[in-house]
């Protein structure tokens, strides 16, 4: 499919490529300054003397530009002969931002911080917002996670787990690994995320992972989903969800088809207002003609349909929907919801709420 | 402005929320005001369609269709050419039309105080009642540095900042100093880079001069009076009203498709009726009604994200409410399991369950927030999370609904040996008349008598309480309606919006299990007489219709209380409900469940048994 994705600065900056360029994920393609950290620092409590009495003893004024040998104030020492005079040097290089007679408190700002936005994804510059942005398309293998720890990084794809189900084992991972990103099946366990830590790995992709893992990776327990920020040395994906889960075969599937290839992969989660779900981006060789992205659209959910349950009883298991009844039934919680009929592989058929189930795009 | 029946015989009241707009028709139709029509789309504040008229335009239609159908009459009509008619003419147009919104996040607040815990605390009520999330409190003893204090206002970006602090003639410098802060922060409005931050001052007067210094030239600075000018007194109405205004002319401005809706609600001479943040609507129709039957109220609405408890207390009608931020039944889920402890929850769950296995169900709920319990057993989990949720935002909104801290109290002998000290909270259980849900677990729970279970327990009724659920959410759009005709918005109040589930009775004290608690005798409108001696730790439950009463007879045993006179014996009218009559003699002050885990299960089914909470097969 075609990728698209907006790398856009925090705050108005430079633009470093055309429209039309060709970018390497590493590759930095805008930067700015963000404003320096303001330290409040009190002039008039250093000195000893009154906000009011400051006047007489600063010796800079809003705008100077300062560096930590700067004098800030000085007294005129006793009897204005100098002796025991005291000066006030700045804490900090930077700027005076205002002085106050109030409070005796002067704001300093430090210099400037550089902030730099990488291209994330190998790809083409196909729109240049000046002064913001850019945004890069390719053509991709892409897949979707449900949950994930971790930045932006990219790596070589690493197959270790031999089926869907599969719980890889701590002895697959060595230096090998080292700046991959590894694939496991169903489940990756506290110990095995510590191994591939040491060795370097840049990611895991997981069908499951425990609360509790996750508690003890982090120090403290995830209370809202607002992830992707964390630092803890990997970037971690969950394609299914918590507990010990299979991969949905399709996307096993997908990343073995791509073992070896380079990708670009992040964390962020968020569940409310705009949803953002982790992803894991394959870029393929492609002509800028195919750049045409398909007009996006809703999965339908009818008669044929695969799905994916979401939700005990079956979590995880694939099935085909039969029929769709309209009315509203009772289910065994005895809530009052519209359902669907469903088919497994097998024959055998279950109800479950429609709210249950994920479509799968095929 | 308000109208009589005369003039508003048919109003549309809308409630833009942030994933669906709620439109409801209310009528004027054989001498009551009552809510005829409702219907729903989806919000269309955000991308591709980016204008919220939008979807208030697909709920009326909504509305009209049925109106229609409900009326037989082809020729009603409410817009013409995307826009209302007002006012009606015979089918065509309505009298009024009123919205509340809290789309796009609703209003985003920051507020600043000089100690956290007095002008600190009454700048956060002023806020909270003005029906904002407040995102931090900033004050000049919160025990962080300056520049953290510098850092955390620049990364907030609220929609506005509420700044308080000093008595009238008291600091000048911690206020301004808190004011150099914000300056040097220079923070940035939420939506939108093209107006100033606007910036309320309701500080010391003093400090105005000095204030307006150090400020306008950074943000949009608006003065207004001191919401704490003197310590014993409390003054945020023009505060509140300072917030609503900016909210109409600022903030909402940044939201598309808001102008346009802002030139839509109004009355029928076409003055305007200004769109009030959701929240702040509930706090209206709350109040409207407890000053109207002279009761005292509680009310909760528990959502995916967050949970807001609103409350009317004392003969003085104060009125609070507070939002519990990151207590929800979805988004928000693991963090109730992390704030009362897995224990806490399990308490309230009569069967065994693998701990890792709960926890990771409650993580799979939050990063799939639409999914439904379809077992019983995860919706008995999802209850008894339910009952945490609610318990810990009652809990911090008793904290909260306080009489005002740092006040000298002058006290009489009788009070020398009380530990009564100021800041005590308001909330009296008690006194309370009636306490009212709302949001999806309680509205949509399967049996309604799930409904009253999570209530008692989460909330812990003493004495006599009435319970209720608030049907389809309308206590938004009656709040708002309540501006422009307060007999209208409780008329409907009563008559559509309530669900009354029945009256709870909970004698106050402690008692051991089976021995005896409470005497209770109901003859019932049906000439059925209840008549029977509770032990303690029991749980009856009595049909009795709404709108009908019981006539009871109550004697508490000793060690127990029945109301705030501190009665053994009574003699009261009970109002049945969907539900009916619940005795409760399992003690409050406090209240216990049994320690040990098997007597604790055994108890749960029999209570939840008797309350007719769940099937038989998973209580035996």
């Amino acid at each position: 499919m075609i990728v698209r994705k907006e790398r856009i600065l925090p705050l108005k900056g430079k633009v470093l490529v055309t429209k039309g360029a060709k970018v390497k994920a590493e590759d930095v393609v805008a930067e700015t300054l963000l404003p320096g950290k303001v330290v409040p620092f009190n002039l008039a409590n250093k000195l000893g003397v009154t906000p009011a009495q400051l006047e007489k003893y600063i010796r800079i004024k809003p705008g100077d530009q300062i560096t930590k040998k700067t004098i800030l104030a000085e007294n005129a020492g006793l009897f204005g002969l100098g002796i025991f005079k005291s000066e006030v040097h700045s804490p900090v290089d930077g700027e005076v931002e205002s002085i106050s007679a109030v409070t005796g408190q002067v704001l300093l700002r430090e210099p400037r911080i550089p902030v730099q936005v990488k291209a994330f994804l190998d790809g083409v510059v196909t729109d240049v917002i000046p002064e913001e942005g850019v945004v890069i398309e390719n053509k991709s293998a892409y897949i979707q996670g449900i949950f994930g720890i971790g930045d932006e990084t990219t790596g070589e794809l690493k197959m270790l787990a031999t089926t869907p189900d599969d719980e890889i084992d701590a002895g697959k991972i060595d230096e090998s690994c080292r700046g991959k990103i590894i694939i496991a099946g169903s489940f990756v366990p506290y110990h095995v995320i510590e191994i591939a830590r040491k060795h370097g790995v840049k990611a895991i992709i997981t069908g499951g992972i425990d609360d509790q893992d996750i508690k003890k990776l982090l120090g403290y327990d995830i209370g809202v989903a607002i992830t992707g920020h964390e630092n803890v040395g990997l970037t971690i994906i969950c394609t299914e969800g918590f507990g010990k889960i299979t991969m949905a075969k399709k996307t096993f599937d997908l990343l073995k088809q791509f073992d070896g290839k380079k990708a670009s992969v992040h964390g962020h989660t968020q569940i409310r207002a705009g949803v953002i779900r982790p992803e894991i981006i394959i870029p393929m060789e492609f002509d800028e003609s195919e750049l045409v992205s398909k007009e996006a659209s809703l999965p339908v959910l009818e008669i044929g349909t695969m799905v994916r349950i979401i939700r005990q009883p079956h979590f995880g298991t694939i099935a085909r929907v039969t029929a769709l009844p309209e009315e509203l039934t009772k289910v065994e919680s005895e809530t009052m919801v519209r359902i669907m009929e469903a088919e497994f592989d097998d024959g055998t058929r279950i109800r479950i709420p429609r709210a249950n189930v994920e479509v799968i795009e095929s | 402005m308000q109208y009589d029946e005369k003039r508003l015989t048919r109003i549309v009241a809308t409630d833009c929320g942030s994933t669906t707009t709620k439109a409801i028709l209310i009528e004027y139709v054989d001498g009551e005001y009552r809510q005829t029509i409702r219907g729903e789309a989806p919000t269309t504040v955000e991308a591709p369609l980016n204008d919220v008229t939008k979807g208030v335009i697909n709920a009326t239609q909504e509305l009209e269709e049925l109106a229609r159908l409900k009326y037989n009459n082809p020729n009603i009509k409410f817009m013409e050419n995307g826009e209302f008619i007002i006012p009606r003419n015979g089918d065509l147009g309505v009298d009024a039309y009123v919205s509340t919104s809290s789309a796009g996040g609703g209003l985003q607040m920051m507020v600043t105080g000089v100690v956290a815990s007095m002008t600190g605390e009454s700048a956060e009520r002023a806020a909270l009642g003005a029906g904002a999330i407040v995102m931090d409190l900033i004050a000049s003893n919160d025990k962080r540095m300056n520049h953290e204090k510098i850092e955390r206002i620049r990364h907030l970006r609220p929609d506005m900042i509420l700044m308080a602090g000093g008595e009238d003639g008291g600091t000048i410098k911690h206020v301004v100093e808190m004011a150099e802060l914000v300056a040097g922060a220079d923070p940035k409005p939420r939506l939108g880079s093209s107006y100033k931050l606007p910036v309320i001052y309701a500080g010391n007067k003093e400090a105005v001069s000095e204030i307006e210094k150090t400020l306008s030239e950074k943000v949009g600075l608006i003065i207004t009076d001191n919401l704490r000018p003197k310590l014993e007194t409390e003054n945020l109405g023009p505060a509140r009203d300072k917030i609503h205004d900016i909210f109409m002319e600022h903030v909402m401005q940044q939201a598309p498709g808001y102008n346009k809706l802002m030139e839509w609600t109004q009355g029928p001479d076409h003055q305007q009726v200004p769109i009030m943040p959701t929240p702040a609507a509930v706090g209206n129709i709350m109040q409207t009604i407890a000053k109207d039957e002279q009761i005292e109220v509680v009310g909760v609405d528990i959502g995916g994200a967050t949970t807001d408890v609103f409350s009317v207390f004392t003969e003085d009608y104060v009125f609070n409410r507070t939002v519990s931020a990151n207590l929800g039944m979805s988004y928000s889920i693991s963090n109730v399991l992390a704030s009362s402890g897995l224990a806490n929850i399990m308490r309230w769950v009569p069967f065994d369950i693998n701990e890792s296995e709960l926890r990771n169900m409650i993580k799979n709920k939050m990063i799939r927030p639409t999914t439904i319990p379809s077992l019983l057993e995860e919706l008995v989990l999802e209850q008894a999370i339910a009952k945490e949720a609610l318990r810990l935002a009652f809990e911090q909104h008793k904290e909260f609904a306080s009489s005002l801290k740092g006040m000298q109290r002058q006290r009489d002998i009788s009070e020398a040996f009380s530990q009564s000290t100021s800041g005590a909270s308001i909330v009296n259980m008690m006194t309370l008349s009636l306490l009212v849900g709302s949001g999806g677990v309680l509205s949509h729970a399967p049996r309604r008598f799930q409904t009253v279970m999570m209530l008692i327990d989460a909330f812990l009724p003493e004495g006599i309480t009435r319970l209720a659920v608030d049907s389809i959410f309308m206590m938004p759009h009656l709040g708002v309606l309540s501006e422009i005709s307060p007999k209208a918005a409780t008329e409907v109040f009563r008559k559509d919006c309530m669900v009354y589930l029945g009256t709870c009775v909970a004698p106050v004290g402690k008692g051991k299990y089976g021995k005896p608690a409470l005497y209770a005798k109901l003859e019932l409108p049906d000439g059925s007489v209840f008549e029977e001696d509770i032990p303690f730790g029991e749980i009856r439950l009595i049909p009795c219709e709404a709108g009908k009463v019981a006539k009871a007879t109550l004697k508490a045993s000793s060690g127990l209380i029945l109301n705030a006179e501190k009665a053994k014996e009574l003699s009261v009218d009970l109002h049945g409900g969907n539900v009916g009559i619940v005795l409760d003699t399992r003690g409050r002050r406090p209240f216990v469940l049994p320690t040990e885990k098997s007597d604790r299960i055994k108890y749960l089914k029999k209570w939840m048994r008797e309350l007719k909470a769940y099937p038989e097969d998973i209580l035996v």
